[in-house]
């Protein structure tokens, strides 16, 4: 198994090259002057040619791929233009707060999302099933923003239940700031997942082997449960594994929202100043996160379905 | 002792006549009311874009209408749903808004289409190293998370609309890629296709003579999905600035709607939710039903 982790690790240099190339062109080369598009138009020719030299970007391209290359394997990005601060640092300092809203949201999500899921698999066709279907499609349809907007107004402004914003570094004083966007992130994302499995789980149950099982005399409950739940494991383990890595980028609006200083707050805040190096670098890290989570899929499908051999 | 002979002709008639995947689809759709009731929302959103682009519906939306944060009321129609800061009408940029959504949805679904079939199929098809590069290049493009590459290609093609038109079809169609990759993999050693190649057809006619039409539906369902990604996408992109400047657009409203919502100023917020809403609810909806009735195991 490690063998095959390693192999899989192997296989995705090219993509993780490709993503590089991909970033690259898209901010060296596409993008017009980064120098410029930095310090504005209306620097001074000092302060432009300065910024150059900092970044290195009076250097031919290939040496600037290569010095990003570097950088994506020393995991040392530079400076961030607006902040002044080291890249690596300030994505130090953002994995706590982003984590701390992002993971909890997680287990909730997946934990409401698979209890619900069965409860109307099970019921399926029922007014049970019916209405949660109805609201996970409602739910699905509104815009993330509508939700931040209207929870922002009325839960935090009006009827004043939380805080508006802000963030607290202590442990324990980060609670009530995180309770609010955490409720909004579940309720995001349940509506998907549950419609998800609940597809996976119905689709299973109308296997013949489910068939077979009833007609020997199991009763519902243990079919569903026993059977139907253990094949279905593939499926919706590859859908939790796969939304790991993502919680790291935080939910870039809630963040930004909820002034909580994680990583997706930094990205929407060097967006604003065009703060071109740490845009990179946050492109660069979540698409090696996304490869990451791809690879440990596979390596969990592996553990999960023993019919799925190393190729 | 009298014999009868049937023709063949007659032995076809007295048989009914067989439904191919389009009829059965086109059957069931018309049975099912909430697939015609999404239909029809769509419909009309469609019809709405389309007289606001000529200029007969809600033509002035920068006109000052009323004063500025003015409620919604019934005085006239111009401020059914109130106004804004500068006084314009939210009514009339919601259907603006409207209408740039729609050709969003558009213009980024039928941009999907013909690439997503053409590196699909040339990936399926041929296999070896089309396949290879074909994949290690859909594979790149969606390593990078979504939001974030539609940032990145925003930010070095510059704000504006041409910027999210840009992005979102240099994303929108990996995923049909995808499945007509599968579909043509699959389809490619069937019975049909080696008889065909047998028959001496070239690669062009295997491929979009006989190939393509059994795999069509799942283009349409492509569409569907693409158009409402497109139109989600599309606010977001504007409610982070990056969007449309000069003409009024959902996410820009929302984007307003953050500080309106200080001084208790709703009805931007809500009918921009409201607009994009119910449109996407609609495709929600009727994708499902589409799906389902698309679907030849569903007897």
């Amino acid at each position: 198994m490690v063998i095959f982790f390693l192999r899989r690790l192997v296989g995705s240099i090219p993509i993780i090259f490709g993503v590089a190339l991909v970033v690259f062109i898209l901010f060296h080369v596409v993008g017009g002057d980064p120098a410029l598009q930095m310090v504005g138009k209306h620097a001074t020719l000092q302060q432009i040619a300065d910024i150059r030299r900092e970044y290195g970007l009076d250097k031919p391209l290939y040496v600037q791929f290569f010095k990003y290359l570097q950088e994506i394997i020393t995991f040392d990005f530079g400076r961030s233009y607006a902040t002044r601060q080291q890249i690596s640092e300030m994505i130090y300092k953002g994995i706590g707060p982003s984590l701390s809203l992002a993971f909890p949201a997680f287990l909730i999500t997946t934990l409401l999302s698979v209890i619900i899921g069965l409860v109307v698999a099970y019921f399926r066709g029922s007014w049970i099933d019916k209405l949660t279907v109805i609201f996970c499609v409602i739910g699905m349809s509104i815009p993330s923003l509508g939700y931040i907007l209207f929870g922002q107004y009325i839960l935090a402004y009006q009827l004043n239940m939380f805080p508006i914003s802000g963030f607290d570094y202590d442990i324990f004083g980060r609670i009530q700031y995180i309770i609010l966007p955490l409720i909004i992130w579940v309720f995001l994302s349940v509506g998907y997942d549950v419609r998800f499995y609940r597809t996976a789980l119905i689709e299973e149950t109308n296997q013949d082997y489910v068939r077979t099982a009833r007609a020997k005399g199991l009763s519902e409950p243990k079919v569903f449960f026993k059977h139907v739940l253990k094949n279905t494991m593939v499926p919706i383990v590859t859908n939790i594994v796969l939304e790991i890595p993502l919680l790291i980028l935080g939910a870039f609006l809630l963040e930004s929202f909820f002034s909580i200083p994680g990583l997706g707050y930094i990205t929407i805040d060097a967006l604003n100043n065009s703060d071109l190096p740490v845009i990179k670098a946050m492109a660069t890290i979540t698409s090696l996160l996304y490869i990451f989570g791809n690879i440990m899929t596979d390596v969990v499908y592996m553990l999960v379905d023993p019919r799925v051999k190393l190729q | 002792m009298s014999i009868s002979i049937t023709t063949a002709f007659e032995e076809q008639q007295k048989y009914p006549k067989g439904r191919s995947l389009w009829q059965l689809a086109w059957h069931r759709l018309k049975k099912d009311r909430s697939a015609i009731l999404c239909a029809s929302i769509i419909i009309f959103y469609a019809l709405i874009a389309v007289l606001t682009k000529f200029g007969l519906l809600a033509h002035p939306w920068d006109q000052v209408v009323g004063e500025q944060y003015q409620p919604p009321s019934l005085e006239k129609v111009e401020l059914w749903l109130g106004t804004d800061i500068f006084g314009r009408s939210v009514l009339y940029k919601t259907i603006h808004g409207t209408k740039l959504a729609m050709s969003v949805g558009l213009v980024v679904s039928v941009m999907s289409v013909p690439v997503g079939i053409f590196f699909g199929a040339m990936a399926g098809y041929f296999g070896k190293w089309v396949d290879e590069f074909v994949v290690w290049f859909y594979t790149t493009l969606s390593s990078i998370p979504n939001i974030m590459l539609l940032l990145a290609i925003a930010i070095a093609v510059g704000k504006g609309t041409s910027a999210i038109y840009i992005s979102l079809c240099a994303t929108s169609w990996i995923g049909l890629a995808r499945v007509m990759r599968g579909e043509f993999i699959k389809h490619k050693n069937r019975d049909y296709v080696v008889a065909a190649n047998s028959l001496g057809a070239t690669h062009a006619s295997k491929i979009f003579k006989h190939i393509l039409p059994n795999v069509s539906h799942f283009v349409i369902l492509n569409f569907s999905l693409q158009f409402m990604s497109a139109i989600k996408a599309e606010v977001i992109l504007s409610f982070l600035g990056l969007g449309a400047r000069g003409e009024p657009s959902w996410g820009v409203m929302i984007d307003d709607a953050k500080l309106e919502l200080a001084r208790g100023v709703w009805w931007q917020l809500a009918s921009a939710t409201g607009a994009m809403f119910f449109i996407v609810l609609a495709f929600n909806i009727f994708g499902d039903s589409l799906r389902d009735a698309l679907d030849p195991k569903i007897k």
